[in-house]
């Protein structure tokens, strides 16, 4: 499993261009819809999938990915259907890695063991859980390394260098640089600062450091790209999602087809980065 | 993680990471841990400096009012015909409520870090009025995010705010209840980290939160026992709060913890019965999670999700309780026990007639609750309860369920 996000990195390098990480909420609108769209991910070029478990409370996220979640949550999503998205994804795909992607309390309540054990077996490679900072690694970090699971942290703007080796001890996979302090879906940050900030975080990791928060359009992933190992996506795609949605809220025709097209447009933004740069 | 329950002091929480057993803790997003741990530091320096000290005693004393009187409610007493009832009377705090003392605490240390930007939450508008106060009082702008329920249901406490100078911003998410609040401020603080105090109005959520606010509330306690000592020559045989997130029954707990033959009772929520989810009894219908940056008890469901809840009280409607509560209920120190909507309301139309005292709708569970003990224990038998709040604020939401013309 880790062996997953490794290759996929390692082969993304020898290309000499950024991954593109695509989120998107589990569940939203509805379960079929949904593994429909994370099947069409890395069809349409997403080379790594965040799968996002929704949360009653998120509280590091903006507007758009709370509703996201509480349409899931209102189509039924649990923890376990989560899970099982994966599973039925991997029939298909054994290549592209998953990370999941949400807030400690579904875990907690589903029980660490039990939930690390169902994850490794349903082809998960990685975690990202927002609320449990390094101070808290008993929690899921350290039990979910021992199995073999990545345990993905984020960096921020407020992460200085005193703070960097902790945040980074543990870490795995690769490392999430959020480009600013705030919520998700806010607007993109200056390039150079992030690609300062990205060198930064080099110098103290040999891991990929991909870099979201404010990603909207091929140009944005082209600009993070030239720097990052990755650029990730969210809020557009789950934007993107919303917008294609029936006046009642269910899936329409255009739903997966918007959220390919977008990522196609994103994916030749990454796969433009280096050239980009380069000149 | 193993409590032993023949502890030397109950008073000793939490520990170094912020845990009392297993609950509480700093579940929060790496953005603000910094912050946090700047916290933390700047108040392990505030406790220990005497100028410090001194100038929260000079404000407790000249600006919020204290000590606040312990009172003899004599007619209760006799109504009632048991335990001899006290009050310790926080609602003739400047501002109305026990809500100020930690405000003023906690104003002094963004002022001691240099932040230039307070922003809270609140439920029934106390803590946001007692926020707005030592904003206007100390020269800070302010943000209060409050739900758009309570909003509506707590609207003089609302002009209260905006007179002050504070920006109140409604939150329409969830209910539009407190929860709501909490996480649009944590939404808020995410994002102006660089100078921005987070002035969090209850005993709970991430370390030190829980600990400053008990250390600030426990003022309530440490006077009251004085005060009892002197009134009485003895300590009460037990001591009644009203528990939402927990701090005005933290404050008068405290000081009483060690004292092992007074017996210690909260009073949550109770809603419409325990039955549905129509209440707000963590403690004893909720179970152990993660939320707003601790682990405590939480109503929440099967899967994990944080549920709504309802209280006729706003500054009870939370899903959640301080860490330090869950501690004290799980090793059994403190017991705990939900009050109904109807019950609160009677308890709150007795008192305002029998001591003319207009009690707020969050303590008049904790009087519905001694209504029930009192007439069960000895005359000779001494309770002590917090009576936190005034009214003032809610007799809009009383005349409406009684049919009154306002």
């Amino acid at each position: 499993m880790t062996a997953r996000m490794d290759k996929r990195f390692a082969d993304l390098a020898a290309e000499g261009r950024p991954a593109l990480v695509t989120y998107f909420m589990g569940g939203d609108p509805d379960y079929a819809s949904s593994l429909e769209i994370m099947k069409a991910l890395p069809k349409a070029g997403s080379d790594v999938i965040e799968l996002g478990m929704p949360f009653s409370d998120p509280m590091a996220d903006g507007p758009a990915i709370q509703l996201a979640g509480q349409r899931a949550l209102k189509g039924g999503q649990t923890l376990a259907k989560t899970l099982q998205m994966a599973r039925d994804f991997r029939k298909d795909d054994d290549a592209t890695p998953i990370v999941l992607m949400g807030y400690y309390n579904p875990i907690y309540i589903y029980g660490v063991e039990r939930f690390l054990d169902e994850a490794l077996e349903a082809g998960i490679d990685g975690l990202i859980v927002v609320d449990l900072p390094p101070e808290m690694d008993d929690e899921l970090c350290l039990p979910a390394l021992a199995k073999g699971i990545n345990f993905i942290r984020l960096a921020t703007p407020t992460t200085d260098d005193k703070r960097l080796p902790a945040v980074l001890k543990n870490t795995s996979g690769f490392v999430y640089y959020v480009s600013m302090n705030g919520i998700t879906g806010s607007a993109l940050p200056d390039p150079a600062l992030i690609g300062g900030a990205v060198g930064r975080i080099k110098a103290h990791t040999k891991l990929p450091v991909c870099v979201g928060f404010g990603v909207k359009t091929a140009e944005h992933a082209r600009a993070i790209g030239a720097s990052a190992d990755g650029v990730v996506v969210g809020t557009a795609i789950v934007n993107q999602i919303a917008s294609s949605l029936t006046a009642d809220g269910t899936a329409s025709a255009a739903t997966v087809a918007g959220v390919e097209t977008l990522v196609m447009s994103l994916a030749s933004g990454v796969r433009g980065a280096r050239l980009a740069a380069a000149e | 993680m193993n409590q032993s329950p023949n502890l030397n002091s109950y008073r000793e929480g939490p520990d170094e990471d912020g845990r009392f057993g297993i609950f509480g803790g700093r579940f929060v997003a790496e953005t603000l841990m910094p912050l946090i741990l700047d916290l933390q530091d700047e108040w392990n320096k505030a406790k220990t400096d005497p100028a410090f000290q001194a100038e929260l005693k000079h404000l407790g004393a000249h600006y919020i009012g204290r000590p606040s009187p312990l009172y003899y409610a004599e007619r209760l007493t006799q109504h009632l015909g048991g335990a001899k009832i006290y009050f310790k009377r926080e609602e003739l705090n400047h501002t109305g409520s026990h809500k100020i003392n930690n405000c003023i605490g906690q104003i002094l240390l963004a002022k001691r870090m240099g932040k230039t930007r307070i922003i809270a939450e609140t439920g029934a508008g106390q803590h946001g009025v007692a926020s707005a106060t030592v904003a206007a009082r100390f020269g800070f702008p302010c943000v209060v995010y409050m739900g758009a329920t309570d909003v509506e249901r707590q609207a003089p406490n609302v002009f209260r705010m905006k007179l002050l100078g504070a920006e109140v911003r409604p939150v329409t998410a969830g209910h539009g209840t407190l929860k709501d609040a909490m996480n649009e401020a944590l939404r808020d603080w995410v994002t102006n980290v660089e100078d921005t105090y987070y002035l969090i109005g209850t005993a709970a959520g991430p370390h030190p939160y829980p600990e400053l606010v008990r250390d600030f509330q426990a003022v309530i306690g440490t006077e009251a026992r004085e005060q009892m000592l002197e009134a009485e020559g003895r300590l009460p045989d037990m001591v009644v709060a009203a528990v939402g997130g927990g701090s005005n029954a933290i404050g008068i707990f405290h000081p009483f913890l060690d004292d092992k033959n007074v017996r210690i009772v909260g009073v949550e929520a109770g809603g419409k019965g325990l039955d549905g989810d129509e209440h707000c009894a963590s403690l004893t219908a909720g179970s152990p999670g993660v939320l707003h940056g601790n682990r405590t008890y939480l109503l929440q469901d099967a899967d994990g999700q944080i549920k709504e809840g309802h209280s006729i009280s706003a500054g009870l409607d939370y899903p959640g309780i301080g860490p330090e509560h869950a501690w004290l209920h799980q090793i059994g120190r403190a017991e705990y026990v939900p009050i109904m909507d109807e019950e609160a309301l009677e308890a709150f139309q007795l008192l305002t007639r029998l001591e003319g005292i207009i009690p707020a709708l969050e303590p008049s569970h904790a009087i519905a609750e001694v209504i029930k003990r009192a007439p069960k224990m000895g005359k000779d038998q001494i309770i002590l309860m917090n009576l936190s709040g005034r009214g003032d604020k809610d007799i809009f939401t009383v005349g409406k369920i009684l049919g009154m013309e306002l």
